[in-house]
């Protein structure tokens, strides 16, 4: 009697485990259908475009079929350069401080989570504090320079999260070795920490690098929503169609997909977001597998 | 002796610019902080609105002024709005985001770990535009096919956020469910338990705190983001009868309205008051975030 409630007992448990395994794959197996119509549909939906050189390199139109995203292509790649230039050396500071010198007190513990609360922060709203501080306190209008200083408020706190982890996974012994030989700290962190540091560090930027390309919330008010014509003869750096200028207002891909679809004055509108939509895309799983090739290539180098 | 000297001043130099770093981080934080707080309260304060007229009020209306001389400035439909699509969203996200995080930690590794977890990865960094545009594509035209209306709503909101936050709550469940110590399920096979037995007793139970971690955090996105909520929710700024009518959140209210006003007007720190509740809420999920956290340090201390 007592055998046999227990065989009944393992019977269920192994029907149960079956049917819940195979739950379990479905819903994996969803998921990652799911992932894959959304990625296929836009690049799908994005191709025809996305071969078109007139589309790609061409000037955006409004109230007239045609038209491209050149400009937007551009601003994307250029403000993602100049915000890389500001946040990754901030970022390296603030991260080789917490790791290396931060003496275990109140104010490092502020600082700590003030760097903690930046990152959790919603995207307009530090749009919006880069509207009321650069733009319009600093005066420096729709610009460059504004979004970009919006984007290293974004961008920094991931960083530093990714260069923390970086260097502290490089092994106790190699830091020892160089305080025993004499380095100071400083010298320790630089000549060996962040070489060892560096495929970690340079894979987590790129990453970054993808994120800031694709952020369009923090930018509709500070780098603007408007794209002038760019003339790439000019290098007149406060001529607003020079392209290297920081401070003339740039649209990029993602704000222009944003706006193009909430003003609705751009004729063939679909075709347009969804060919910038595709471009964004591929831009983006570029970053990822640019990243994951040359940190594989890195390491590999380095421990060679 | 210069040597030392030297040496000394290498390091001052070094500690320096690293901690002027933290200290120009630090500083735009708490000027953000201090800013948005400052405009926040200027609609209660100089403006002498309510606050509780301002939370309770359900007609938005910020140029024109009610019956007692006030400009009428009810936020709740935006709360409302934002509360119902961050929660709808993650009823939508979790059973997948968890089923699949514990298929690819427990059932098939080998795949799991070295093919979907990465590829779930690179979701994490989609753009959310992208996001909003699939939603305007796809999710709009098929609401509003079976559910009739326009399809713009909270619904359609909801479903592109679960869409946009499946990839995030996976990946933070994916490591919470490994970091559960391999003993642990070795001892639980040894009591002669099955796999399902085993997971649902031994490893979900453990991995809680994280996988709170990871539902709170994908909850904070879905309530910060802006766009792709503002392109399918039809941004009506009244507490929409349904699911399947257009409504609005504070995000998207923000996005429209900041272009529109000038500084300084009424309507305008009214706007400033809708970011600092944002701000406000994104700080109490960082304070669930770092309770649970400590809670889970404990129990498994």
């Amino acid at each position: 009697m007592r055998e046999t409630s227990i065989t009944v007992h393992a019977m269920r448990a192994r029907r149960v485990d079956r049917i819940a395994t195979s739950v379990l794959i479905a819903i994996a197996a969803s998921l990652c259908l799911l992932l894959g119509i959304m990625i296929g549909y836009v690049l799908v939906m994005g191709a025809g475009k996305m071969f078109d050189p007139s589309f790609l390199f061409g000037k955006p139109q409004q109230f007239k079929a045609g038209g491209g995203i050149g400009p937007e292509l551009f601003n994307s790649f250029y403000l993602l350069v100049i915000t890389l230039i500001i946040s990754v050396p901030l970022a390296l500071g603030a991260a080789i401080f917490l790791v290396e010198y931060a003496p275990d007190n109140v104010i490092v513990h502020v600082a700590k989570m003030a760097i903690e609360v930046l990152a959790s922060l919603p995207s307009i709203v530090v749009g919006l504090f880069g509207f009321l501080f650069f733009v319009l306190m600093m005066g420096w209008g729709f610009s460059i320079i504004s979004g970009a200083l919006a984007l290293t408020m974004f961008n920094v706190p991931i960083l530093v999260r990714v260069i923390q982890q970086a260097l502290e996974s490089v092994p106790l012994d190699q830091r020892d070795a160089g305080l025993a030989l004499g380095m100071t700290r400083w010298e320790t962190t630089l000549f060996i920490l962040l070489p060892a540091a560096m495929p970690a560090i340079i894979t987590g930027i790129i990453l970054s690098a993808g994120r800031v390309f694709g952020e369009a919330a923090a930018l509709i008010y500070t780098a603007g929503q408007s794209a002038p014509v760019l003339d790439f003869t000019c290098f007149d750096l406060t001529n607003p169609s020079c392209p290297w200028n920081i401070f003339r207002p740039a649209e990029t891909l993602a704000v222009h997909i944003w706006k193009i679809n909430s003003e609705g004055v751009v004729p063939v509108l679909t075709a347009i977001s969804d060919g910038t939509a595709a471009v964004l895309l591929v831009c983006i799983l570029l970053f990822n597998l640019v990243a994951r090739f040359i940190g594989r290539t890195l390491s590999r180098r380095l421990s060679a | 002796m210069s040597k030392v000297m030297s040496h000394r001043s290498l390091e001052r130099l070094g500690r320096g610019l690293t901690g002027s770093c933290v200290a120009i981080s630090f500083a735009l934080v708490v000027t953000l902080i201090v800013m948005v707080t400052y405009h926040g309260l200027t609609t209660f304060i100089v403006d002498g609105i309510s606050p509780v007229s301002f939370f309770c009020g359900d007609v938005w209306n910020p140029h024109e002024t009610g019956d007692n001389g006030v400009p009428l400035l009810g936020a709740l439909p935006m709360i409302v709005g934002s509360f119902a699509v961050t929660l709808l969203s993650c009823v939508f996200a979790l059973p997948f985001a968890i089923g699949s995080a514990i298929c690819i930690v427990e059932i098939i590794p080998r795949i799991g770990r070295t093919v979907i977890q990465p590829v779930i990865e690179v979701f994490v960094g989609i753009p959310s535009v992208v996001f909003g545009l699939i939603g305007l594509m796809i999710v709009v035209p098929w609401t509003a096919g079976w559910a009739g209306g326009t399809g713009y709503g909270i619904f359609s909101a909801a479903i592109v956020l679960a869409v946009m936050i499946l990839p995030t709550i996976t990946s933070l469940s994916v490591d919470a469910i490994a970091a559960v110590p391999q003993s642990y399920r070795l001892g639980s096979y040894g009591l002669g338990c099955m796999r399902w037995q085993t997971i649902w007793h031994v490893v979900l139970r453990s991995a809680l705190p994280g996988l709170l971690t990871a539902t709170i955090l994908g909850m904070a996105r879905a309530f910060g983001e802006a766009l792709a909520v503002q392109m399918v929710i039809g941004n009506a700024t009244a507490i929409p009868d349904s699911l399947f009518t257009p409504a609005s959140t504070l995000t998207s209210i923000l996005t429209m309205g900041m272009g529109n006003e000038a500084m300084g007007t009424i309507p305008n720190d009214a706007l400033w008051s809708l970011a600092l509740i944002l701000m406000g809420m994104s700080l109490v999920f960082i304070a669930i975030v770092h309770l649970v956290g400590r809670k889970g340090a404990n129990v498994h201390a």
